[in-house]
């Protein structure tokens, strides 16, 4: 009998080697890295013939009721927030004007490409809300993280087509300045220790892109002429796209309308 | 000659076993909470051995003090068992469990500083199990039950009980993996349902067989009924776990009642497969194989 369980031993120990080495294959890497994106002569778009492309996003139903967040788990969390704080997930005023809907130019660039503009973008963490709730940047453009609260957060950018970074941020602590050089919609940051905080940060090769205000506006500016799909993303509704074209110096109106019940139209 | 038994290795064996399975709590406490990441350095934590217990801290850090506790006690038993035990497989036994709980305390560092991928959530999740039930076999291995003489039993059925009991953790140890791969958001739920109709089928072959063959043995027939009551338990929680997670999907942060119901599930599917673990012991213990069977007669013979 105790032979017996000296194989029956053995081959637990086989299948326990096996079993170390087989999470080596089973899931590809997702990270690609921040490399450098390979250098194209940059061809601006004509300044002089530029237009722009205006318009308004809204909610096509009943407007969600925002919900609380429980931040109970951090008494720093908790006192900045005395009269408690909503999920910034859907933001809408009692029309239905959406806020933080990125709304960018998807196709008709061709082979253009943009140089980086050199300022960073700001996300703050203050009162264990990331601030703002959506950051669209270019390619190359630096975004500084910063915590400007009294407790510890983490800061994981859980990218897809960036490297994916995770670093702690204590009160005080220097700003981690990252540059993304891959276009990715939407990169989700998030901090662990606070599981509600999450924003979203839009990468772009060009810099045709906006980022819908509180009353539901957006401006995409100096585009040149041309063809061009419009798409608008919401974290929750998902996308919308429209076809424009836009001729020299001409501004055209665009209106989004998300529907809750069933995403995009 | 049948081994010594030392009453004070086996409750120790039992103790860290307890223990182990605290730390299966506290692991999936971690992953409920969404909390794998709050800490981003291993093996310290914000570079101190005490962080700031808030937030999503307080279920890593936690998980990491009761594993290196773990691993203590882990340490203690193979130097027990090795310098106690004169049987040289379990000597070696609990040294691989010594093994494995490194092997565990490396993936975790790893499942956090490869930022949760490369499978080695899944990896560590399964590895788990494998070393929880290598402990409950220790506890098992050292009991006076264990090393007293039990009357064998006879196995004229096929498959023979072993190879099924085996089967049966197999099926049960494939699922584990399945509901590790899916709550670490590997792969999509269906694998899971589908590992449950096949665990469904084979416990209940496996308790069937159990009891037409071996309805006299008291020993079987408790750890059979345990089996299928742990598995009815635990497939009732897989609904409601599965419920909890589709009524809170839409939350901004982890829910109560999802973060009780998954941990539930999870842990009572360590329970399960340790009680699967069991079978295939006490499979083995009572029930001599094939080659063994016909000696024990010849023996028999012989005296007679």
């Amino acid at each position: 009998m105790h032979r017996n369980i000296d194989r029956l031993g053995i081959a637990l120990a086989c299948c326990g080697g096996l079993f170390l080495v087989l999470p080596g294959c089973a899931q590809k890497a997702e990270v690609t890295g921040n490399r450098p994106t390979p250098a194209a002569a940059a061809s601006p778009a004509d300044p002089v013939g530029a237009g722009a492309i205006r318009g308004s996003v809204r909610i096509d139903g009943p407007v969600p009721k925002p919900r609380a967040l429980k931040m109970t788990t951090d008494p720093a969390c908790t006192a900045a927030h005395p009269e408690g704080f909503a999920s910034q997930e859907v933001v809408a005023d009692a029309s239905g004007n959406l806020a933080n809907v990125i709304v960018y130019v998807k196709e008709g660039l061709g082979n253009r490409t943009f140089d980086a503009p050199k300022t960073a973008l700001e996300l703050d963490q203050q009162g264990c809300v990331y601030v703002p709730h959506v950051v669209a940047l270019m390619t190359g453009q630096p975004l500084r993280v910063k915590n400007s609260d009294r407790t510890l957060h983490n800061v994981h950018s859980a990218s897809k087509n960036n490297r994916e970074w995770n670093r702690s941020q204590t009160p005080g602590a220097p700003i981690i300045e990252e540059v993304f050089s891959h276009e990715e919609l939407a990169i989700a940051m998030k901090c662990n220790v606070h599981p509600w905080m999450k924003s979203y940060v839009a990468v772009f090769q060009h810099p045709y892109f906006a980022v819908s205000g509180a009353n539901g506006s957006f401006e995409i500016k100096n585009l040149p002429p041309g063809t061009y799909t419009i798409e608008a993303w919401h974290e929750k509704y998902g996308t919308l796209r429209q076809t424009v074209t836009l001729g020299a110096k001409e501004a055209k109106s665009l209106s989004f309308a998300f529907r809750p019940a069933t995403g995009g139209n | 000659m049948s081994p010594r038994y030392h009453a004070g290795l086996h409750r120790y064996a039992i103790f860290v076993a307890v223990c182990t399975f605290l730390l299966l709590i506290a692991g999936a406490l971690v992953t409920s909470n969404d909390a794998a990441l709050s800490v981003p350095d291993w093996p310290l934590s914000y570079g101190t051995l005490t962080p700031p217990m808030v937030g999503g801290i307080v279920y890593e850090h936690s998980h990491r003090v009761i594993a290196a506790t773990v691993g203590l006690f882990t340490i203690i038993l193979a130097v027990w068992t090795w310098t106690a035990e004169e049987r040289r497989w379990l000597r070696w036994l609990s040294l691989a469990a010594l093994g494995a709980v490194i092997a565990q305390g490396i993936l975790g560092g790893l499942t956090v500083m490869l930022n949760l991928h490369y499978g080695m959530p899944v990896a560590h999740a399964c590895l788990a199990q494998i070393f929880f039930g290598t402990v409950v076999g220790i506890a098992l291995f050292t009991s006076r039950w264990w090393i007293t003489t039990q009357p064998q039993l006879t196995d004229i059925g096929s498959p023979s009980v072993h190879r099924l009991a085996l089967f049966n953790a197999g099926v049960i140890f494939v699922q584990v993996i399945f509901g590790a791969g899916f709550r670490h958001r590997d792969i999509p739920i269906w694998p899971h349902v589908v590992g449950a109709f096949a665990v469904t089928a084979t416990v209940t072959w496996t308790a069937i067989v159990l009891r037409r063959r071996f309805s006299a043995s008291r020993q079987i027939s408790r750890v059979r009924l345990l089996l299928h009551s742990i598995f009815g338990v635990q497939f009732v929680l897989g609904l409601a776990a599965w419920w909890s997670r589709l009524t809170t999907a839409d939350a901004p942060q982890p829910m109560l009642r999802m973060i009780v119901l998954t941990v539930t599930h999870t842990v009572a599917g360590a329970l399960t497969f340790a009680c699967a673990v069991a079978v295939v012991l006490l499979c083995y213990r009572l029930v001599p194989r094939g080659g063994e069977a016909v000696e024990a007669r010849r023996a028999e013979a012989a005296l007679s």
